[in-house]
Formats: structure tokens, sequence, C-alpha cells
């Protein structure tokens, strides 16, 4: 029934069930999702069905409480305190795989007092000790993509959201990442500069960049994805191809949802 | 008032601006890296080094600065114990009784400054640092230290400030710094007011600038804060 990406490509993340309280609170319960190389997964849901929580599980800003992460070849270990409490076994393999996946957030968390091409070269240069003209040539090639290159020697809070979200783009695509990861990455911004950030993501979902993108924009959902899920409170919901779901879905709660 | 005694005295207390200098810049530099432990220590999470962070600044802001100075240099002395460990020759020295206890009191205040801080890095910048597989320290050393000390800055120039004044205290232990020479004329002369004015007048100075020199420091670390610098016009443009 579930309808893969046209060719079948390998696995590059993998989630196999997986759960997370806050406290009482069970927010992810059960939650199992693939991305196929290649494939752009959008993540559809009402505040407060989880979809946050679970791309931040997946890089381990939240620690799952228990579940399997597999991005590429390589599961995250797990290990269990003494009190029951779920953790990273290793510290240096977590740093790993956050690098290998590239986060963009819903705020853009740029580091203010970066110019937009450090913020670009940091985690290059640093975490991935890359040469430092070597990262400063691509970034530029990146900034020149999401169209801010003129913008490269100004600080974030010259910039309006959308240039900000773009070079938050430019700094995750940076790391050269197997994935990437949007968290809702236009609900912060202004209506009229919502276009140019979905344009960006647009071109990438075209290049062929293997993408999960936590969204309320429909648009991009249906045009752009290959595959569209819909969570409800802390379950997968509904899982296809978008012009099936959004077509031929059985789930009442999501037509309710797409009916807005 | 007459000029060429305040000439005399003035050049007397230049010549102890050194000392004074010395005294407050050490105290600060020591004091700068205690007050980052303090307040690493206060952030820790773990209960036991919390509290003794805050019982450390609980009693070194609660008590004189003289009084600690006074406990430093003829207290420690008492104990026979102290007057045998290695650091004796430290300990009977004045001057090195008063960089301690300068730089105890100073990082009882910056731990505070610094901690508001370390406190006021924006969450979601520390987030993106380690989305990005950035290890623990890193993280503190790239992000979280450089923000914290642009946002701590003009509160640390406040302290900075209240240590060069409060090296003058030194002079209580014998120290020949800026006030121990003004009280020494004073005691052969009797002349407090011109030897008094020309001390201040030599504080204000020095504390004049060290406002200006924080300013600078202020200024080139926030150029984010600033509205943009204007493009660069094209070359070659008409006027």
């Amino acid at each position: 029934m579930n309808a893969q990406a046209p060719a079948i490509t390998p696995l590059a993340l993998d989630v196999k069930d997986l759960h997370k309280s806050f406290g009482n609170v069970e927010v992810l319960k059960g939650i199992s999702l693939g991305a196929r190389e290649g494939e752009v997964v959008s993540i559809l849901g009402s505040s407060g069905s989880g979809k946050s929580t679970l791309l931040r599980c997946i890089n381990l800003l939240e620690v799952p409480d228990s579940g399997d992460v597999t991005v590429g070849d390589e599961t995250i270990r797990m290990q269990r305190t003494r009190d029951g409490k779920s953790r990273p076994a290793d510290q240096a393999q977590v740093e790993r795989i956050r690098s290998r996946l590239g986060m963009v957030f819903q705020s853009f968390n740029l580091w203010s007092h970066k110019t937009i091409l450090e913020n670009v070269i940091e985690a290059p240069i640093h975490v991935q000790k890359r040469p430092r003209k070597e990262c400063v040539e691509e970034a530029e090639a990146l900034l020149a993509k999401v169209g801010i290159a003129e913008k490269r020697d100004q600080y974030p809070s010259h910039l309006s959201g959308g240039q900000q979200q773009r070079a938050a783009i430019a700094r995750a695509l940076a790391m050269r990442p197997k994935v990437m990861l949007f968290d809702e990455p236009t609900s912060a911004l202004d209506p009229e500069l919502v276009g140019e950030v979905l344009r960006v993501m647009r071109g990438l979902a075209e290049e062929g960049r293997t993408m999960l993108v936590v969204t309320h924009e429909m648009g991009f959902a249906r045009d752009v994805s290959s595959r569209v899920v819909f969570l409800h409170k802390g379950l997968v919901e509904e899982d296809g191809r978008p012009e099936h779901v959004f077509v031929n879905s059985k789930s009442e709660r999501f037509k309710q949802f797409i009916k807005g | 008032m007459d000029w060429t005694f305040t000439l005399e005295t003035f050049i007397s207390l230049v010549a102890a601006i050194p000392l004074t200098l010395q005294l407050a810049a050490t105290s600060i530099l020591l004091g700068a890296f205690l007050a980052l432990g303090l307040a690493l220590l206060r952030l820790s999470g773990v209960r036991v080094l919390d509290w003794f962070a805050r019982f450390y600044v609980f009693v070194f802001r609660g008590t004189p600065l003289l009084v600690q100075i006074f406990l430093i240099y003829y207290g420690l002395s008492q104990f026979p114990a102290v007057r045998h460990t290695i650091l004796w020759p430290i300990l009977r020295e004045p001057y090195w009784c008063a960089v301690i206890a300068l730089t105890l009191n100073t990082a009882a205040y910056a731990s505070e400054i610094i901690r508001g801080g370390l406190l006021s890095v924006p969450h979601g910048q520390i987030e993106a640092a380690r989305a990005c597989g950035m290890p623990r320290f890193m993280v503190f050393r790239r992000i979280v230290l450089p923000l914290a000390l642009r946002q701590a800055l003009p509160g640390y120039g406040n302290e900075m400030i209240s240590m060069v004044k409060a090296t003058s205290l030194a002079s209580i232990i014998t120290l020949m710094e800026v006030t121990g020479v003004a009280a020494k004329i004073i005691s052969e002369t009797y002349r407090a007011i011109e030897v008094f004015i020309v001390a201040g007048v030599i504080y204000l100075t020095i504390n004049f600038l060290l406002t200006r020199l924080v300013h600078v420091v202020e200024y080139m670390l926030s150029p984010h804060l600033r509205a943009p610098r204007l493009q660069t016009p094209v070359q070659g443009e008409s006027k």
C-alpha cells in the first residue's frame, strides 16, 4: 500500500518505532518512517502532533525514549542509565551523525556575532576540519545558489527573515549532509517572504537531495514532495505519495486537516 | 593652592601609578578566570558545585574588601601550618596578599556578570551549533562564550573601574601605590587637600582611559548590533 519513490534507492534515513515522552505526555507513540535517497518527505500534522519532536529526535536534539534512528548505514547506539532513562552511548557518534544531517530551524538560529559567510564556513572548518580556502569557495557558491551572495559580509540581524533562512539553508548545505531536515522553515516568515525560501527548497528537491520537511505549506507538500506523512497524536496516520494521499486519503482526520 | 607643592606631589604620585595598574590588571585578569569558573559551577546543574559557588559569592560579596585584605595579610600568618607551606613566600608578601584579596573579591562580582552573559545566549544558536555536530566544548568556545562576553562586557567595565579604585585599599597593608604614597606625603606635610585632589585626578584619568578602552572593545566586537555598513558604491560611479 505504501507508495515508494519512483526509483527504489537505498534508505538514507530510517526511523523505527520511535517513542518520546515529556513528563507524562507521550508525544511520539511509536513512529516508523524511512526516507530513500533523493526522496522529499513532507511531514504534516496539526500542532501537538509531534512532528517537530520527531525531527528533533532524528538528530538527537531530543533524546528519544526508545526506538532506532539510522542514517545511511549507521544506527545511533543508545544505552539506559541507572534510572531507566535513555541516552546516547557514544557522544562522538552522535556528533558524527549530526554532521551528516543538515538542520534548518523555524527561527533560523544563525549565529548573531558572525557574518553570513562566517556562519556558513564555521562548521565545515571546525567540525569537518576542511581547509579554509575550500570552505570559503564552497560557501560563496552556496550563497550564490540561495541568492544572497552579496550579503556575505553582513550580519544576520541586517538581513530579512527570508534572507536569513536562505543563509541558514546554505549553512546546512555547507556540511554536505546526507539528509536535510527542515523544521517549519517558513512558519516564522512574513507571507511575502515565504516564496523565496520555498523556491530554494524546491531547487534542492529537484537536485535530488534527500529532505525531511515539517511544514504547513500544503502547496509544497503536494507539488514538491515525493511522499507525504501525516502525523496525528504521535502516530503516523497517513503515509504515501502526495497525489495519492491528497486525493484518496481514507483518514477523516487528514481530510479535516487539509480542509483547514 | 601651592602649585609647586602640587606639582611635586603629582610627580611622586605618578611614579606610583605602575603599581596601582599592576595590582588592578593582575587581579582583574586572574579574577576573570576564577569568575568564569564560578559562573560555570553555578550553571553546571550539579547541586554541590552550584551551592559552593553560591556560598563563595555570598561570602565575598557580603564582606568588606578591607576585612578580606586584613584576614589574608594578618590572619593567615597566624597559622604555623600556613607559614610552613610552599605558599608562604607568596603569602608573606603584602603585594601578593593584596592581589589575592582583590582577585577573590572581583571574582565574586564578575562571576555574576558572566553568568548573566552566559544565560543571555539564545538557546536556538546553541542548538544550531549542536545540530552541526559540534562537540560540547567547541559549542562553548566558538558560540556561547563569544556571545556571553559581548553581553557581559558593559557590566564588566563597571567591575574593572571598581577594581582600579579598590586597589587603594592595598595601601593599608603598606603597599606604596597611588593612595599609599599620597597618605605618606600627607603624614609628612599635613596637606590633605592638595594631595588627595591630585590622587583623585589620577584615578579619574585612569578610569577615563579604561572606560574608553572598554568602549572601543565593545564597539569592535559588536558590528552585528549596529546598522549595516552601507554597500560600497560601485567603482567609477558618477557622482
